[in-house]
């Protein structure tokens, strides 16, 4: 690795590590004026123009309120808790590309922080770490309502990661890679794998709700019936660990969707590597617009489905989305052997 | 550089499993593990075996040890319990398990040795890739890994007889 390398993957760093941040301001506030929106009322509209500053101005307000720890929470692990949650959900975006290859002064730079050659099971591997953070958080408050929270996000992560990693295999199976360079770039020359594998999207779509606790699936912190769920004794900047870590999940959940079965930084019946520095520009366009859906998805979602019970979860993750996954690799399978 | 981080995730991974045992609360015990399953999957990363390495993340790591926790928070086993004396004359299979563990521990320093003494194999170019994995699982080793998957199969049927009140 010489110099250059070295500067562009520490830009890289930056601009990754900026660019999520940025997108959580924007999501703060994209959520609360689309929720205006569907209710027909106007959301946020004070702080700046448009009520754009409003995250920012909550931001400075969680940095400024007194941090509480109650008196009958485990410190240690309630201290540990909320950074084992925010590491790996700002770790996984590293594997995703954005972009065609941009190649400068004669050197290729890939715009992807780290092409690594098991990028899927990278993000698999760290989503799962992820869910000990939401569990001990809620073991280590002390109180009944985290302790439920905290047991059901690790029931649940049992019911949906097995459909997850069974949605993922199919796609695997046509591609004949593990990284995501060679899904998308399979995806480009035949066609996306939405339309080749639309049941394994739509199990995909399904458990990645389940993997960033949003609605329908927000089981974990159900604030009709828990509170706040496992995250009901945190205050300050700690709860905003949690809320970063939340809103970071999402974005790289719809950025992995779209590299999956959406063809990445494809645009269709484009060639963006013949198009030169034109190309990258259009590449990352479409990448942004297309996780700019599922970001949008994902709020229209919220407001439109009632959450799920907890055993309908676990039902819905063992009986429907597993045996769908299976029957998903068998028609790939068949499909491959009587091509082949 | 390889060396210091070897020696850095070894103490780490000795010091995580060390941590386990001695730790009397048993949920710092199965953070502990996790830990100690962390630093075992940089070890791998550090020989290139990177698929091992991520499975020991994503399988150990992230599946099994959430049920460990999930199990021992519904127990909600108390720390502070009353430690039952080490030996005495009812635990006399104490003194088995401890002899068991002894002889294959030594066999399993004999082994280091022994392999220390001898020259390292040859790595083939992308040694322990998925492919690499997948290809010796299905020729070379395929009469395990159908027994191993007969055995899952047949606990996984106890324990749904188990767990169902009337079959």
């Amino acid at each position: 690795m010489d110099t250059f390398d070295l500067l562009a993957t520490i830009i890289k760093v930056v601009i990754v590590f900026v660019t999520i941040l940025v997108t959580i301001i924007i999501l703060g506030l994209a959520e609360r004026r689309v929720s205006g929106f569907m209710q027909y009322r106007l959301g946020p509209n004070r702080v700046g123009p448009w009520g754009l500053l409003q995250t920012v101005a909550d931001g400075i307000k969680f940095l400024f309120k007194e941090d509480i720890i109650p008196d009958n929470v485990n410190r240690p692990i309630y201290l540990l808790a909320p950074v084992i949650t925010m590491i790996p959900a700002f770790m996984t975006f590293a594997v995703i590309p954005f972009g065609v290859p941009l190649e400068i002064a004669g050197h290729t730079v890939k715009l992807q922080v780290a092409d690594i050659n098991i990028g899927l099971l990278y993000i698999l591997a760290l989503t799962s770490v992820g869910v000990y953070g939401l569990v001990l958080a809620g073991w280590s408050a002390g109180s009944k309502y985290p302790l439920l929270g905290g047991l059901r996000s690790s029931a649940q992560l049992i019911s949906y990661e097995l459909a997850m990693g069974l949605a993922i295999v199919g796609v695997i199976m046509v591609s004949g890679g593990l990284t995501f360079n060679e899904i998308i770039t399979h995806q480009q020359a035949t066609s996306w794998n939405f339309w080749k594998q639309p049941l394994a999207a739509l199990v995909f779509l399904v458990a990645m709700f389940a993997e960033t606790n949003r609605l329908p699936f927000d089981l974990t912190e159900a604030e009709q019936e828990l509170v706040g769920g496992y995250h009901t004794e945190y205050s300050s900047f700690k709860f905003l660990m949690f809320y970063m870590s939340e809103y970071a999940n999402v974005i790289t959940a719809s950025g992995f969707m779209v590299c999956l079965f959406f063809g990445g930084w494809d645009m269709p019946f484009i060639d963006e590597k013949a198009l030169g520095h034109w190309g990258v520009v259009l590449s990352v366009l479409a990448f942004v617009s297309k996780v700019g859906f599922f970001l949008f998805l994902y709020i229209w979602v919220r407001w439109t489905f009632p959450r799920f019970r907890y055993d309908q979860l676990m039902r819905l993750g063992w009986k429907v989305l597993l045996p769908l996954g299976l029957v998903n690799i068998f028609a790939v399978g068949l499909w491959m052997a009587l091509r082949a | 550089m390889t060396t210091i981080l070897f020696y850095l995730f070894s103490a780490l991974l000795l010091g995580a499993a060390l941590f386990v045992v001695l730790n009397r609360n048993p949920i710092y015990s199965v953070v502990g593990l996790v830990f100690a399953f962390m630093n075992l999957a940089a070890m791998y990363f550090l020989l290139e075996a990177y698929f091992i390495g991520v499975l020991q993340v994503l399988v150990y790591a992230g599946a099994i040890m959430v049920l460990f926790l999930f199990v021992v928070m519904l127990l909600n086993v108390q720390p502070d319990r009353p430690h039952p004396g080490l030996i005495h004359p009812d635990r006399w299979w104490f003194g088995i398990m401890a002899l068991i563990f002894v002889s294959l521990f030594l066999l399993l320093i004999g082994q280091g040795v022994r392999a220390l003494l001898t020259s390292p194999a040859e790595d083939a170019a992308g040694m322990g890739s998925v492919a690499d994995v997948g290809e010796a699982l299905f020729t070379s080793f395929l009469l395990p890994f159908e027994i191993a998957s007969l055995l899952l199969t047949v606990a996984l049927i106890g324990t749904v007889f188990l767990a169902k009140k009337k079959v």
